[in-house]
């Protein structure tokens, strides 16, 4: 059964740097685990400095929700448990030992196991944080039955990964981490393709999914809309989601029984020499990867993509969920009457600047903010980049109001960070429309808690 | 600008906080972010962000009336020699009206920006950009004679009153640029309003009426004919009387995006649908007139491209744009045809519906609630 649904609302954003369809394969030394990639969680260590630790051995685990346990991606030796102000955990540093032990579990086929086995065996192995929820974006709860559990199977974001080029070759994994899914929900599995751009056999030969077909700009590979069009979220609902490198972990868990957190990542950005694939583990160090292969000057690194990642230093790792680096140049100049200039290459979604004239031209844009931050004057610019049946000037309204059943009437629980980057991006009066969100999502969690 | 960049270096440490001078920072800063986009860098969010911002977003609207503020300075002109039988050329008719014009657009910038600063000032905020757009709609919509110290004192109360107190650009209820005629309109009747204002230092002996005020006693026969009224060769406020100039404006604010074409349709299309309904219901010679001459006559167009769009102000949902724009049209007709006190209805309607926006948006808004809640009720 397949669905086509056409989105016409949203931006692509025309950026240099793209990432090649080649790639290298990268020994990285150094890995960390970031507590702080995960939404409401309160790490409580179980290993100290000097521990050795396997693929698959447990790091931490969440305070409030002890089921749900965190696991090294590498064998190796934690080095160096990172702690910020008021000795918030930042990143658990792990030194590959480069024997690629693993802690071993049952194979099995997912088809023959229940919901609570496969539950069980994701949770003790750590890969469990990969699923996540909406509404709030938080990592699942392994007691719940979620209405669905949706997989985008290709990314529009700026310098999105094509999943076609990942999952190729890796067809019955996939299709098992499918299986697996498949009975953690009494619902459908769903999985979103756009006609035109997937390609792969993987994805439309997989068995026992419902496939859902986008068309149109980002953020239509954004999973948030894509539920938004299938299997909206009324108050209650609760739909889970993760990325297709994921579903791979787990086919490769169900079929290896190890935790083998290998992973395809990409660099981009018009700051890369060479924009390609690199075929790592996650939570990996940026640092052998960045090395010379950026341009001189004073960048900005961010582990996942331009619009909705997490800066990182130079020495930084990538995060749990991201997938991709990019790496823009800083913004930090002065430019002399800016707003006046024709602005023939400044990219601008309005045709107040020249750059009209160039439909075609690909752009390098740094993190300058063009302006300064204003009360909302201009309407109607967010509708025009959120595919959703929703008012995103009133519902951030709303959320600065802390106006709880206006919130909910408006619909939060539809809406994630992500969906409201592009709103961010377009605003003219440069405001954080993605912090509010989060905001609005933590204050609706806590009240409902 | 190396050296202006360096001057600025050098000012900026004594305008910050703990500085002598930090009293000026807002002002200070509104001159620095003039001269230079800042370099500041996203912190939050998206680490790119578009290159649009207020300030562009604001010069192209300007931008925008500059066609209709050049016309209206060669009609005041024109409108000028016309009435004392004199020949002019073209300068020298746009000199004539240049220099009526040019004081009230710097008494209008340097009243209204002063309050701006001022309050920028003292609530520590960056100044908006607001009212660059005002300020050059406030001197447009004026008789050319007007009294300089009217336009401040209207300009002052309508930024404060209109603006400040909600909270400044962003939070107004009422369309400033309007709010201040309507202040001189209400206050100052003798000279907003009458035979007598549309012209500059008219001719006794001539007739100094507008179309629109001939069309309101029944003398349609001396209204000017369909191209004077389009091109705009005709007394009435200053930027208001070339269509034409107008739509080259509003070309402009379309063709950016920064304009609604919601709004403006919908303003014309009520105001022709309303003409039609007069023409059928006409029971004297100004409800028959031909329903476009309503679109052409006095400041119709010039506020539906300019004064109705204002973001603020107006309908913020889709559909409550079309709502709000549909029922200007309306009433501008209703208050034109049925009111015997003012011929013009525009500026009425439009501060009317800013305060019913809100309202318009309220019910969309609701609908889009019951659709969501309806879902629930259908599944369960």
């Amino acid at each position: 059964m397949s669905n086509i649904i056409k989105l016409k609302k949203g931006l692509n954003i025309k950026l240099l740097g793209e990432a090649e369809k080649t790639v290298v394969d990268i020994n990285s030394d150094f890995f960390a685990l970031k507590p702080t990639d995960f939404i409401g969680v309160f790490p409580k260590l179980m290993v100290k400095e000097g521990d050795e630790v396997k693929a698959g051995t447990v790091v931490f685990y969440d305070k409030y929700r002890q089921d749900i346990l965190f696991s090294s991606p590498v064998s190796g030796t934690i080095t160096e448990i990172k702690r910020g102000p008021k000795r918030l955990l930042e990143e658990i540093r792990i030194k590959a030992n480069g024997k690629s032990e693993y802690e071993s579990f049952q194979v099995s086929d997912p088809k023959n196991l229940s919901k609570e086995e496969i539950t069980e065996l994701l949770r003790k192995s750590g890969i469990w944080p990969c699923l996540r929820q909406r509404p709030y974006s938080v990592i699942a709860n392994p007691g719940d039955d979620p209405k669905a559990i949706f997989i985008s199977a290709f990314d529009t974001s700026p310098h999105g990964l094509d999943y076609d080029f990942i999952v190729h070759g890796k067809g019955e994994l996939f299709q098992k981490g499918l299986d697996a899914l498949k009975k953690l929900t009494s619902g459908k599995v769903h999985l979103n393709v756009n006609p035109q751009e997937t390609t792969s056999r993987v994805f439309h030969k997989s068995k026992d999914v419902q496939i859902n077909q986008f068309t149109g700009p980002h953020p239509s590979g954004n999973v948030g809309i894509q539920i938004h069009h299938v299997d909206p979220i009324n108050k209650g609902d609760i739909v889970w989601y993760l990325n297709p490198q994921d579903v791979l972990i787990i086919g490769k868990f169900f079929t290896e029984g190890k935790y083998d957190a290998s992973c395809m990542i990409s660099m981009s950005g018009s700051e890369v020499l060479k924009p390609r694939y690199y075929k790592t583990i996650k939570g990996t160090s940026v640092k052998p990867i960045l090395d010379k292969n950026v341009k001189d000057g004073e960048h900005r690194y961010i582990s996942g993509n331009v619009l909705t990642g997490k800066k990182i230093q130079q020495e930084g790792y990538l995060g749990y969920y991201d997938y991709q680096l990019s790496v823009i140049p800083e913004g930090n100049y002065f430019e002399f009457l800016g707003w006046a200039l024709p602005g023939l290459g400044k990219f601008s979604v309005s045709r107040s600047f020249t750059s009209w004239m160039c439909t075609s031209k690909k752009y390098s844009i740094d993190t300058n903010l063009h302006g300064g931050e204003r009360a909302f004057v201009l309407s109607g610019e967010y509708e025009k980049v959120l595919p959703m049946d929703i008012f995103p000037v009133h519902l951030l309204k709303a959320i600065l109001a802390e106006d709880i059943d206006l919130m909910e009437n408006l619909g939060i629980y539809e809406v994630d960070e992500e969906d409201f980057a592009l709103c961010e991006f377009v605003c003219t009066s440069k405001v954080n429309s993605q912090d509010i969100i989060r905001k609005g999502l933590d204050l609706m969690r806590k009240e409902m808690s | 600008m190396k050296a202006l960049r360096k001057i600025l270096d050098n000012i900026k440490p004594h305008v910050e906080k703990g500085g002598k001078f930090s009293k000026f920072r807002s002002t200070f800063d509104a001159f620095e972010t003039f001269l230079f986009v800042p370099d500041h860098v996203t912190a939050k969010g998206c680490h790119i962000r578009d290159s649009n911002d207020m300030k562009r977003t604001m010069s192209v609207v300007v931008l925008a009336v500059v066609p209709a503020m050049l016309f209206g300075m060669w009609n005041v002109g024109y409108q000028h020699f016309l009435s004392i039988g004199q020949e002019a050329g073209l300068w020298e008719n746009f000199f004539y009206g240049f220099l009526k014009i040019l004081p009230i657009i710097i008494v209008s910038y340097v009243a209204g920006l002063g309050v701006e600063f001022i309050f920028a000032q003292i609530r520590g905020h960056e100044v908006n950009e607001g009212f660059l757009v005002s300020g050059i709609l406030i001197p447009l919509i004026v008789p050319p004679d007007i009294p300089l110290w009217m336009v401040a004192v209207a300009t002052i109360f309508a930024v404060i009153i209109g603006k400040e107190v909600f909270g400044g650009t962003g939070m107004n209820i009422l369309n400033p640029a309007l709010l201040t005629r309507a202040f001189l309109f209400f206050s100052y009747p003798t000279d907003m309003s009458g035979d007598k204002v549309w012209i500059a230092d008219k001719a006794d002996a001539f007739s100094g009426a507008t179309p629109l005020g001939d069309a309101l006693i029944g003398d349609l026969d001396k209204l000017p004919s369909v191209s004077d009224m389009f091109f705009g060769f005709i007394p009435g406020s200053v930027g208001e009387t070339s269509t034409l100039a107008i739509l080259i404006g509003a070309a402009i604010l379309l063709f950016t995006g920064v304009g609604s074409f919601r709004i403006m349709i919908s303003v014309f299309a009520g105001g022709w649908l309303t003409g039609l309904l007069m023409n059928v219901l006409a029971v004297n010679s100004y409800m028959e007139m031909d329903a476009y001459y309503h679109l052409l006559l006095g400041g119709f167009a010039f506020g539906a491209v300019f004064m109705a769009t204002d973001p603020v102000t107006a309908a913020q949902t889709k559909r409550g744009k079309i709502i709000y724009g549909f029922l200007i049209g309306v009433v501008t007709i209703l208050i034109r045809v049925f009111n015997p006190g003012y011929p013009e209805g525009m500026m009425l309607a439009i501060l009317l519906l800013n305060i019913f926006s809100p309202l318009i948006d309220h019910y969309v808004v609701q609908g889009n609630i019951r659709r969501r809640l309806k879902r629930i009720k259908v599944k369960a």
